[in-house]
């Protein structure tokens, strides 16, 4: 139905814009006191874009509030001819049973209601769908006649057409504002649900997580106080917050004196072969998808470590923080290096030369007077660092472990919010279950803690470029 | 003399510090270097597949076969009771067990393959034929030398009698490894002789292919606004920091957006590449703004100049002139971050692109997995056999990375232009 409607707006709208074109042409051919105020093509291009443009976007905001609207009503039908009052997701239960019904692939016992909803689904539907086309049709004729009266009353043509334009760019940039309020949206709107069952301050600082306890009941039924108390118990986020910060702690010490080294030397000693060789080949690293770094961890690294250790009588986990916090280290060695090098690269030659002036070798240089200079630039880019190694989802999800220990034992097991979040998602989801929810609560977490920390990153990089600039 | 002495110290110093630097490279391209010897070490066996040659008598009665022209009859036939029959027979056994170890030796899926074979020699029913049997993965793994031979019995995935015949079958020359085209046609399986990352490629294609047309249009249009049109004001700004912080949120955030949103609100449905390309697109959208306004800035102001003396309009002159010379460098960009695209796997698993899918998927609209997800979920598998078609799929995903982060680098060597 979409498609074709789609193909039609397609198809009409080029033929109109060819057909007007010539007409306009011919008219004007043949009219020598008409002056055109635009080249022919731009009247076609003004007719046909305020033809297929608003037909266009009605059906994208059609389709995107009926299948809501339709539900709306059928679930208010079911409310008022239910006598007893029903909850949201019983409400929801039966809209979905109505729906399976109207699908055909309805199994388990079928009620007069559920009958009474597909018969009343099917209605609105059909009603939704011709009052679709209708105006899908209305708007393309109301439009097309305003264009076409504003054609013929001659205007400048090019102008509306390069207004149209601009427009459609506008939105195209905002649609980065439009990702950031949908992620925003869905992460606060289940968090808030989240955060409704449990305590805010049990969540944050409580220090035993342990979700499964969740399955105790989902949180649309009361709470008994006990079960309300057990379940304020299960979701406190401190172990996964240590863990998180603990590897991403092993990372940063594998990354960041080898990235800073590597980058050092690339920018102040490296002669041109060497850049031209060594630099692509540190970059591969990253490019390297995460999940290979993941499978690498889990099964190489991981074991590895564990023989050593045993090999010397230390108990090392198979799924240790170290084994996960090296290779995410590996991982970002590219980032810190090549920011690093840039960094560097952006400090002024003049001040260089005041140090060899006064007699400095190069290495007493770079660390009295580079490095220094270049210090609020570096301290960026680890900060950078530091948000990719938080956020980062497929190694630990693959190498480090699922049970939330709080240690700092490096060979250990521990785990991670990004770990968490994939652990409860993957697979079936209840939505009503305080586990589903605890995810998006970790996700908006992640987000906020990754946002301030790219704001900062962001902002004292800007401020040193501006500084020598 | 104390001069002299400290000088030798702050020379030493220096040469420490530059070792410090190259130790640094060199770590880090061992680093590099292990991983990729480990994939590749992992992995090359997974490109060949064990079979086992049998001597086959296409006999009609077993089939179950009246009249060869009889499609319905021959596509029915009986090829398991044939297989498991003549193959049991070509080896000597004892007891029950013993057969059942047999047959084992075999994977699963021998009828199908003796199904293809018939239909392809349909002449030689009633002649004794020698055919081509997929071994099972153990057998495979054994062959290929992955598998321990000296540990005890009872902790083998094979038994001594099994090991007999193997060794029986080595012997006879009866077991060869030919290209295992499985890999590459087939989608996931439980057994790994018949797992292939074939669904999992064409799934990877379809997200790829969403994300780009999505991703692209928009990202070139919003660029070009806010190099070329956008207004210095608060909301440009508001625009601008938008993007770069986008560019650096966690990738299972989007994850979390898709799950929320296109799948909870807009009722989009699960596992299919539809939805992960959509989430993926938006991924990608900063990444590729980025490196357009870049490419578009990198235009210098004569060009926009010369266009708007002839009588261009600002639209024509962006249009006509400096898009076009931009396009390399973004081009070029958009490879890249379509590559990222491409390795991307947490925002999959969220939005379910994790299920057993055995069916290649014929559209963005079915269930299917993606090069990196199956290779999250073969990883997981406790089978040897998993562990090389893991490798494999790495392989092959860093083989299609490397391709088109070439492709990005020769785009802009070749067409970029250099302004002086």
């Amino acid at each position: 139905m979409n498609l074709v409607l789609i193909l039609f707006i397609i198809i009409f709208s080029f033929a109109l814009f060819f057909f007007s074109k010539s007409r306009i042409q011919f008219y004007a051919k043949n009219n020598h006191q008409f002056k055109l105020k635009a080249l022919p093509k731009f009247y076609a291009y003004y007719l046909s874009l305020w033809c297929a443009l608003p037909a266009l976007g009605i059906l994208i905001l059609w389709n995107i509030f009926e299948p809501n609207i339709v539900k709306y009503l059928i679930i208010s039908k079911i409310e008022s001819n239910n006598l007893s009052s029903l909850s949201s997701d019983q409400l929801n239960l039966i809209f979905q049973r109505v729906k399976a019904y109207y699908a055909g692939n309805f199994t388990g016992e079928l009620t007069n209601e559920i009958k009474e909803g597909a018969e009343q689904y099917k209605r609105f539907l059909s009603l939704a769908s011709s009052a679709k086309v209708t105006l899908f049709f209305l708007s393309i004729v109301i439009f097309t006649a305003i264009a076409l009266k504003k054609v013929a009353s001659n205007i400048h043509a090019r102008e509306g057409v390069e207004k149209i334009i601009k427009v459609i760019l506008f939105t195209s940039s905002a649609a980065a504002v439009f990702t950031t309020f949908g992620i925003i949206f869905s992460l606060l709107f289940e968090s808030i649900r989240f955060f409704t069952t449990i305590n805010f301050f049990d969540f944050i600082f409580g220090t035993s997580w342990s979700p499964q306890k969740a399955f105790i009941s989902d949180t649309s039924v009361e709470l008994t106080a006990a079960q309300l108390k057990e379940l304020n118990e299960a979701f406190g986020a401190i172990p996964l917050f240590a863990g998180t910060a603990f590897i991403a702690l092993i990372a940063m010490c594998v990354a960041v004196p080898i990235g800073l080294f590597s980058g050092i030397y690339f920018a102040e000693y490296a002669n041109r072969n060497v850049r031209r060789f060594g630099k692509p080949i540190i970059e591969i690293l990253a490019g390297v998808p995460t999940v290979v770094y993941g499978f690498f961890a889990a099964l190489t690294v991981g074991p590895f470590f564990r023989i050593l250790g045993e090999s010397i009588g230390l108990d090392v986990s198979s799924e240790s923080a170290l084994a996960a916090g090296l290779v995410m280290g590996v991982m970002i060695i590219p980032f810190v290096s090549s920011l690093t090098d840039d960094v560097i690269n952006a400090v002024p030659q003049s001040l260089r030369d005041g140090s060899y002036a006064v007699g400095a070798t190069k290495s007493e240089t770079i660390k009295k007077v580079v490095f220094p200079a270049a210090l609020p630039g570096i301290i960026g880019s680890i900060l950078l660092a530091v948000s990719r190694a938080i956020g980062e989802t497929m190694i630990v999800v693959m190498a480090a472990g699922l049970a939330a220990n709080l240690t700092i034992n490096p060979l250990d097991s521990t785990t991670t919010v990004t770990t968490q979040i994939v652990m409860i998602l993957v697979g079936d989801q209840e939505f009503t279950s305080a586990k589903t929810q605890a995810a998006f609560a970790l996700g908006l977490t992640l987000f906020t803690v990754t946002l301030a920390l790219n704001f900062i990153a962001l902002r004292v990089v800007k401020k040193y470029r501006e500084q020598y600039e | 003399m104390n001069k002299e002495l400290r000088r030798k110290k702050r020379y030493q110093a220096e040469k420490r510090f530059q070792v410090y630097g190259i130790i640094a490279i060199s770590l880090a391209i061992f680093f590099v270097g292990i991983l990729v010897t480990k994939i590749f070490s992992d992995g090359t066996s997974a490109f060949s597949r064990t079979m086992i040659k049998t001597e086959i008598k296409l006999d009609a009665d077993l089939l179950g076969i009246t009249d060869i022209n009889n499609k319905d009859e021959v596509e029915n036939a009986d090829y398991y009771t044939l297989i498991y029959d003549e193959f049991t027979k070509s080896i000597p056994f004892s007891n029950d067990e013993e057969e059942k170890q047999i047959i084992t030796l075999l994977s699963p899926d021998y009828e199908y393959e003796a199904k293809d074979f018939f239909l392809k020699n349909k002449n030689q029913l009633g002649k004794t034929v020698t055919i081509l049997l997929t071994a099972s993965d153990d057998f495979d793994q054994l062959h290929k030398g992955n598998f321990p031979r000296d540990i005890p019995e009872d902790r083998r995935r094979l038994s001594n009698f099994q090991l007999q015949i193997y060794d029986q079958l080595v012997k006879e020359n009866k077991v060869t490894k030919v290209f295992n085209n499985y890999l590459f046609t087939k989608g996931d399986s439980r057994d790994p002789e018949l797992a292939g990352f074939g669904g999992a490629i064409i799934g990877s294609f379809f997200t790829i292919l969403i994300c780009l047309i999505i991703s692209f249009p928009i990202a070139l249009m919003a660029a070009v606004y806010l190099e070329e049109f956008a207004p210095k004001n608060r909301i440009t700004e508001l625009i601008e920091i938008n993007i770069n912080n986008l560019a650096a949120v966690p990738s299972i955030v989007y994850g979390l957006f898709a799950l929320g949103i296109l799948l909870n609100v807009l009722e989009l449905p699960r596992s299919t590449a539809l939805v992960g390309g959509i989430a993926l697109s938006l991924m990608t959208l900063p990444r590729i703004i980025i490196p357009a306004r870049a490419s578009l800035k990198a235009v210098p102001p004569s060009i926009r100049e010369g266009a708007l003396a002839v009588g261009a309009s600002k639209v024509q002159a962006v249009f006509h002139h400096v898009v076009p010379l931009a396009m390399p460098g973004t081009l070029s960009g958009t490879i890249i971050g379509l590559a990222q695209a491409l390795g991307e796997t947490a925002p999959l698993l969220l939005i379910g692109m994790v299920a057993f899918v055995v069916e290649i998927p014929g559209s963005p609209l079915d269930p299917s997995s993606s090069l990196p997800v199956q290779v999250y979920l073969w990883s997981e598998s406790a089978e040897r056999g998993f562990v090389e078609k893991t490798s494999a799929t790495i392989m092959m995903l860093l083989g299609f990375l490397i391709v088109m982060n070439s492709l990005a680098v020769y785009a802009r060597q070749k067409f970029e232009k250099k302004w002086n």
